[in-house]
C-alpha cells in the first residue's frame, strides 16, 4: 500500500516487551524481537513454548497483556495489505463446502471489499496462486479430496494471492510428504528473493540450517535470535531444549553436517 | 384465514389451487420465512452453532409473556403481533448473550451453557405465563400457541410482517455471502485480514435472533430449530459446493414451509409447525439417500464399483505374477496354466471369491479356465502387464523417493495404484527410466514366490 514511503529503517516485524497470558498462566514473556528485511526466518522451540502465541498476538488473533507490535514501522491497521498470515492447516474444517479455487479467492476478500461479489479476474489471481504451487489441476476439487500436502499448498496459494511483503505461516511443514516440503522451500525461496520476508514456525531442527537463513529460538522468552550462524549453537538448543537429549543429539548432527 | 377455509371442508380444491386471497398470503408468508432459515441455517449449520438458534427460540417465550402484559397494562389488546414479536428479540438476544457469556467466562462447555440457558429461560418463560394467564378480565390463552406453533392463526398482517422480515434476512445473508463464508471456514484469517471477526458473529447471531422470532408463531419455539437445521443439513448431501449448498437450503426450507401450511389446512386438526418440520424431515431424509454428492446411495455404489475394479485388478495381477515367476524362457505369459490353489494362497482369498472372480475376469476375456486351472489370454496378458508395471512402477518410487520401509510398500502401492491418473504414470516413468532397465515391466523389487511353493 504505502510502500513507496517506508523508510529503508522499517522492519517487517519489530516487537517489543509482549506478554501473552492464557488463564494467568503466561505463554510469553517480554519478548523482545525484530525480523529483518528479505529473510526466511525460522521460530523454533519446544512443544508449549509460544512458538504460534507468539504470531498470533502479534496478528492480534490472541490478547496480549502487553506489548507494542509494529509492522514496517506502522501500525497493524495500516499495514494489513502487507501481511499474509497461514494458520495451522489443522485450524478448519477441511469437509467445508468449498473447492480449492473457493479458498484461495478468500485471500482476496478483504482487497474485494464488503459486500461486493467475488468477480472473474479475482478467480483468475486465484488460480495463478495455485499454479505457482503445482496445484492448478486441483483448483476444482472439493477441499477435504485433497491429501494433507495439498491442503497446505491451497493455504500457501491463498497466501500468495495477497501480494503481501512479509508471510507469517504457522507450521507449513507440519504433516506434509517430502515432495510438498521441496515445493514449498522452493516457493519460500522464491518469494525472499523477489523481496519478501517469511516467517515460519518450525518444528524439524534438522532442517533449520538447510531451509533458514535466520532463527528465533524460543521457549516462553526469547533465549536467542539471529543468523542461523550465529544462533543456532549446541548451547542456545541447550537453552532452548533443556536436557532433551536426543532432539540435542539430532540438532548436533544436523550441525556437523553444515560444517 | 385458512382456518375457516379448513372447517368449509368441500374447498380443498379452492385451497390447493390458492383462490383465496389469505390463504396465498399465509401461505407466501410460510414459505419465505422456510427460505430465510434454510439461508441463515447454512452458515449457523458451517459455523457449528446450529444448536444456538435452539436456545435462542426457547429464550423468547418470557419476552412474548412479558410484552403481552405491557401492552395489556397500556390498554391495547396485547395481541398485536410486531410488539410480541419485539419481546421475542429482546429476551431471545438477552438469551444468546448469556450462552455466549457463559461460554466465554466460564470454564463449562458448549453444551452445558446451551443447556442451561435454554431451560432457565423456558421456566421462567413458563412461570411468566401461568401468572399471565390469571391475571382477572385478559384472555392469554393465545400466547400458548407461540411454543408449539398455529400457522392458521395467522393473520394478514401478520403474515406480511413474517415475509417482510424474511426477505430482509435472506437478502443479508446474500449481501454478506463472501463475509459470512470467510468467518464459518477460517475465523483467524478473518481477523488476521482486519474483518471484524466480532461483528460478523454478532450479525449472524443477529439474523438467527429474527429469523427464530418470526418462525414462532407458525413453527412455535420448540420446533423452530429443525427450520434452521434440517434444510442446510439436506443440502449437504446434494453439493460441495456452498453456493449451491445455501440455494438447494433455501428451496427446501420454502418447500417445507409450502407442503406443511397445505397439508394442515387440508386436515383441519394437524398443526402446521409440526407438518412444516415433517416435511423438512422428508427431504431430509430423501437428501440422506438420494443425494447426489454424499448420499448413501451413491457412496454405496460407488464403493461397490471400486472393490469390483480393485477386486478384478488384484486378481489379474495375482495371475499375472504367478506366472512370470513359473515361466522358464522369455516366453508370453498367456497360456500357461496355472492350479486355482496357488491363485488362493498368494492372498488371504477364499476359494469361492477367487473362483467368482476368475469368472467375471473369464466373462471379460482376460483369462480361461481349464479345469482347476486358469490362463491368461494374449489381451488380459497386455492389460495385467500394463497393470504391474504402473504397479511397480509405483513400488520403486517409493523405495527410492520417500522413507518408506519396503515391507510396508506393497500394501500402500496397491491403494494408490487405483487412483494413479496418466500424467502421474509418466511423470514415475521419466524420473524412473534412469533406474530401471525393464520399463515395460520392471522386476518386482521384493522376491515373487512360485506357483510350486505357492500351492503347497
Amino acid at each position: 500500500m504505502n510502500s513507496s514511503t517506508q523508510t529503508p529503517s522499517a522492519l517487517p516485524l519489530t516487537i517489543r516487551d509482549l506478554t501473552v497470558a492464557y488463564h494467568r498462566k503466561p505463554v510469553l514473556w517480554d519478548v523482545d524481537l525484530e525480523i529483518p528485511n528479505q529473510r526466511l526466518v525460522a521460530i523454533v522451540g519446544p512443544n508449549g513454548a509460544g512458538k504460534s502465541t507468539l504470531m498470533k498476538a502479534s496478528l492480534g488473533l490472541v490478547r496480549r497483556a502487553s506489548g507494542l507490535v509494529q509492522f514496517y514501522g506502522g501500525d497493524l491497521d495500516d499495514k494489513r495489505a502487507d501481511v499474509a498470515y497461514v494458520p495451522q492447516r489443522e485450524s478448519v474444517d477441511w469437509d467445508f463446502p468449498a473447492s480449492a479455487l473457493d479458498v484461495v479467492t478468500m485471500g482476496m476478500y478483504r482487497q474485494i471489499g464488503w459486500c461486493m461479489p467475488v468477480r472473474k479476474h479475482h478467480r483468475e489471481s486465484a488460480r495463478e496462486a495455485l499454479a505457482k504451487v503445482g496445484m492448478a489441476d486441483f483448483a476444482d476439487r472439493q477441499i477435504s479430496q485433497l491429501s494433507g500436502g495439498q491442503q497446505q499448498r491451497v493455504f500457501l496459494a491463498r497466501a500468495l494471492v495477497q501480494k503481501a511483503r512479509l508471510y507469517l505461516m504457522d507450521e507449513p511443514f507440519a504433516g506434509v510428504d517430502a515432495a510438498t516440503e521441496k515445493a514449498i522451500v522452493t516457493l519460500l525461496q522464491t518469494l525472499r528473493s523477489d523481496g519478501a520476508t517469511v516467517v515460519v514456525v518450525h518444528h524439524d531442527l534438522q532442517t533449520v540450517p538447510l531451509y533458514f537463513d535466520h532463527v528465533v529460538l524460543i521457549n516462553m522468552r526469547i533465549i536467542a535470535s539471529g543468523t542461523v550462524h550465529d544462533v543456532f549453537t549446541p548451547e542456545n538448543l541447550r537453552r532452548t531444549y533443556g536436557g532433551r537429549l536426543t532432539l540435542l543429539t539430532e540438532a548436533v548432527e544436523a550441525l556437523s553436517r553444515r560444517q | 384465514m385458512i382456518e375457516l377455509l379448513a372447517a368449509q371442508q368441500p374447498d380443498w380444491l379452492r385451497l390447493v389451487t390458492l383462490q383465496d386471497y389469505n390463504a396465498r398470503v399465509v401461505l407466501a408468508g410460510t414459505s419465505l420465512l422456510g427460505m430465510a432459515c434454510g439461508l441463515v441455517g447454512t452458515f449457523l449449520l458451517l459455523r457449528k452453532r446450529a444448536l444456538l438458534s435452539d436456545a435462542v427460540a426457547h429464550a423468547t417465550l418470557p419476552g412474548v409473556v412479558i410484552a403481552f402484559m405491557v401492552m395489556v397494562a397500556a390498554g391495547m389488546t396485547g395481541r398485536a403481533l410486531p410488539g410480541l414479536l419485539a419481546g421475542a428479540a429482546v429476551t431471545g438476544v438477552l438469551g444468546m448473550l448469556a450462552v455466549v457469556a457463559i461460554q466465554r467466562w466460564s470454564p463449562l462447555k458448549d453444551d452445558a451453557a446451551l443447556g442451561i440457558v435454554l431451560s432457565v429461560f423456558f421456566g421462567f418463560g413458563v412461570s411468566l405465563l401461568g401468572v399471565a394467564m390469571r391475571l382477572e378480565g385478559v384472555n392469554a390463552a393465545g400466547l400458548s400457541s407461540f411454543i408449539y406453533g398455529k400457522a392458521a392463526s395467522m393473520l394478514l398482517a401478520d403474515a406480511m410482517v413474517i415475509g417482510v422480515a424474511a426477505l430482509l434476512a435472506a437478502a443479508a445473508c446474500l449481501l454478506l455471502f463472501k463475509e459470512l463464508t470467510l468467518l464459518c471456514f477460517d475465523p483467524a484469517l478473518a481477523a488476521s485480514q482486519g474483518w471484524p471477526a466480532g461483528v460478523l458473529d454478532v450479525l449472524l447471531m443477529g439474523l438467527t435472533v429474527a429469523v427464530t422470532v418470526i418462525g414462532l408463531q407458525a413453527v412455535g419455539l420448540i420446533l423452530v430449530v429443525a427450520l434452521l437445521v434440517i434444510p442446510p443439513a439436506a443440502a449437504r448431501f446434494w453439493t460441495d459446493n456452498l453456493r449451491k449448498m445455501i440455494a438447494i437450503a433455501g428451496v427446501v426450507g420454502a418447500a417445507s414451509g409450502a407442503i406443511g401450511t397445505i397439508v394442515s389446512a387440508l386436515f383441519a386438526r394437524l398443526p402446521a409447525g409440526a407438518l412444516i418440520v415433517l416435511t423438512a424431515a422428508s427431504l431430509f431424509g430423501l437428501s440422506l439417500i438420494f443425494g447426489r454428492a454424499r448420499g448413501l446411495l451413491w457412496r454405496a455404489l460407488e464403493h461397490r464399483m471400486l472393490s469390483k475394479r480393485v477386486a478384478r485388478q488384484h486378481m489379474l495381477r495375482a495371475i499375472y505374477e504367478i506366472a512370470e515367476s513359473s515361466r522358464t524362457s522369455d516366453a508370453r505369459l498367456s497360456g500357461i496354466e496355472i492350479p486355482i490353489t496357488a491363485v488362493v494362497s498368494k492372498r488371504s482369498w477364499d476359494e469361492k471369491s477367487v473362483a467368482a472372480d476368475i469368472a467375471r475376469l473369464a466373462s471379460d476375456g482376460l483369462v480361461t479356465r481349464r479345469g482347476d486351472a486358469v490362463c491368461l489370454t494374449r489381451s488380459g496378458e497386455d492389460e495385467a502387464a500394463r497393470m504391474v508395471r504402473n504397479h511397480r512402477l509405483w513400488e520403486i518410487f517409493l523405495l527410492t523417493h520417500a522413507d518408506i520401509a519396503p515391507a510396508q510398500v506393497d500394501r500402500d502401492a496397491d491403494r494408490i495404484e487405483h487412483v494413479l491418473d496418466e500424467s502421474m504414470i509418466d511423470e514415475l516413468e521419466s524420473i524412473l527410466e534412469a533406474q530401471t532397465a525393464r520399463i515395460p515391466v520392471p522386476e518386482s523389487p521384493h522376491l515373487l514366490r512360485t506357483a510350486e511353493e505357492l500351492a503347497k
